[in-house]
């Protein structure tokens, strides 16, 4: 085996067992399982009750290809960005990262396998919240899969960098509901969740464009429409891309391993 | 060969204090070095430079040879790190803690062992939540010795353990010392450092201020005489040979040369038809040399 190889095994090795820990954590926290598993069903169903059927069918839409994909943000949102901030903040003020850095492991697998559950249980979550609601709102199957699957990649990829993006201003988990408001209010209100930003007007629209969600939400909903022209798939990668790059880049000089004194 | 060598080692915090102000020494393979100081002498802000969790503000570091935070893949395999505290997740249990680190190791030693060796296997079941102080303190040794380091850096291993876990954490450090470990470790019980190090160093505001066997630290020390001043004699009739330090009625000596001191001393008691109450002579041991060096300013 190569040297290259045999690293790159070691690194799987070393983001299984931090995973399998930190997935075992979660099993054991009621309070972050039910931010994951219940917050979004509960919402997504209070919120399709609000959703203007005859603005969102002016925009072409269905209350189903209006909500679904709303839904799925949700999840992004409550399942990996606010449940992985809160694990983020955790460990840093339990020692758990500084300890971690101590040994083999290296910066990107330590917050890489700490974001491996939330990851696992917001794609698994979105997939059946996506099914059963297709099957309840009779959306027939997505047109476009392959811009589903881009969206969800992105936004798990996306909502892992932010939350470690944000757990960096968080000091304590209880700060955590508050830091990770901003993200959540512009997100629900500006990046189409619900409304799709083809009623807003258009300078609002042009600046919600470049929010981080707005391009994910783009590509789910293209996804289950089909009515995504390649301009605007391409549009929403590269943002979704350099919201990704932005975050990293911060998270790489920026992060803190350790609680302040 | 040197297994940790520091060099003019500076460490400044972000709010402009200097933690570690230039500090040097090396640690031979094999060998068991202590760094002892007050709290808030500098010591776990050097450890932490020499485990590679810090870069130094100045001067340079090698452990195994390598620079231990920019070559840390090199590193990191050889070392094992016992922090000062903490540092689990407190829901998981001894055996999913330890099984998570040895995940993170290239050749373990199987976790039932480790767990054994530090005498937690009794408590293998139980959440780290649930663990006494000592006993957190035994996981975190588990820990640091999975990757079957060849150097250890312990930083106050033993605070908070009950005399036997200090023993038996003592007689493991021997016992590593026996197959090859080198082991850095830094303590607040002297005892220990006396009796484990091969050789120490003494910290004090970022420096160090003494260093060599704790044979040699504490013969550096002058040994003391201590005695009450007897009534209606003024200090100035005490022999002016030995050097005395007066405080109320208390006078102390300190001295390289116990013996003349002290023969000195009583050949004038008598002379003079006096009682030296209290009287009190001790060679320096390493606790008086510490505080001698590190406690100067504390007992003043």
């Amino acid at each position: 085996m190569s040297a290259v190889a045999e690293e790159r095994g070691a690194s799987m090795r070393r983001m299984r067992a931090l995973g399998r820990a930190e997935m075992t954590l979660l099993a054991r926290s009621r309070a972050a399982l039910f931010v994951a598993l219940a917050l979004p069903v509960a919402l997504t169903v209070s919120l399709q009750r609000m959703v203007p059927t005859d603005r969102v069918e002016d925009a072409g839409l269905s209350v189903g290809t209006a909500v679904l994909p709303g839904s799925v943000g949700l999840v992004l949102l409550f399942a990996v960005y606010t449940n992985l901030m809160g694990v983020y903040v955790a460990r840093r003020e339990e020692l758990v990262l500084k300890r971690l850095r101590t040994g083999q492991a290296r910066e990107p697998e330590i917050l890489g396998a700490a974001a491996l559950p939330a990851a696992a249980v917001g794609l698994a979550q979105a997939v059946v919240l996506m099914a059963g609601g297709a099957v309840a709102l009779d959306v027939g199957a997505p047109e476009r899969p392959d811009l589903l699957v881009a969206g969800l990649v992105l936004g798990v990829a996306l909502m892992a960098v932010l939350a470690a993006v944000t757990a960096m201003v968080t000091r304590t988990t209880e700060l955590a509901q508050l830091t990770g408001m901003p993200l959540m209010l512009v997100s629900l209100v500006g990046s189409g969740m619900f409304i799709p930003l083809e009623i807003a007007p258009d300078q609002v629209a042009a600046v919600c464009r470049a929010l981080p969600l707005t391009p994910v939400m783009d590509l789910l909903r293209g996804g289950w429409t089909g009515r995504l022209g390649v301009a605007e798939t391409l549009r929403a990668l590269v943002t979704a891309l350099s919201w990704i790059a932005l975050g990293v880049f911060a998270v790489r000089r920026w992060f803190r391993w350790e609680p302040r004194r | 060969m040197e297994a940790i060598e520091a060099e003019g080692l500076k460490r400044r915090y972000a709010q402009e204090f200097e933690a570690v102000r230039g500090v040097s020494f090396s640690v031979r393979e094999g060998e068991i070095f202590a760094l002892l100081g007050t709290n808030g002498a500098g010591k776990t802000s050097t450890v932490e430079v020499l485990e590679g969790l810090a870069r130094p503000s100045a001067g340079r570091v090698r452990v195994l040879g390598f620079d231990p935070f920019t070559e840390r893949a090199r590193v990191r395999p050889r070392t094992g790190v016992m922090l000062q505290e903490g540092g689990f997740p407190s829901e998981l249990t001894v055996t999913e803690t330890a099984r998570m680190w040895a995940g993170c190791a290239d050749a373990p030693r199987p976790v039932p062992e480790v767990l054994e060796t530090v005498g937690l296997a009794h408590r293998a079941d139980v959440r780290v939540l649930q663990l006494s102080g000592g006993e957190r303190r035994r996981l975190d040794l588990a820990l640091a010795l999975i990757g079957r380091p060849e150097v250890l850096f312990l930083d106050e291993p033993t605070t908070g353990m009950d005399p036997e876990g200090r023993r038996e954490t003592a007689a493991l450090v021997r016992t590593l010392r026996a197959e090859g470990t080198t082991v850095l470790l830094t303590t607040h019980y002297l005892d220990e450092a006396e009796q484990l190090a091969d050789r120490l160093a003494i910290m004090h505001a970022g420096e160090i201020v003494a260093s060599g066997t704790p044979e040699q630290v504490v013969a550096a020390q002058p040994s003391r005489i201590r005695f009450r001043l007897p009534a209606g004699l003024r200090p100035e009739r005490l022999p002016l040979s030995v050097p005395a330090a007066v405080h109320g009625r208390t006078v102390s000596v300190r001295t390289h040369t116990l013996q003349e001191a002290l023969t000195e001393l009583l050949l004038w008691a008598r002379a003079e038809g006096v009682e030296l109450e209290g009287l009190h002579a001790r060679t320096a041991s390493l606790e008086e040399a510490f505080l001698e060096i590190a406690g100067a300013e504390v007992l003043r």
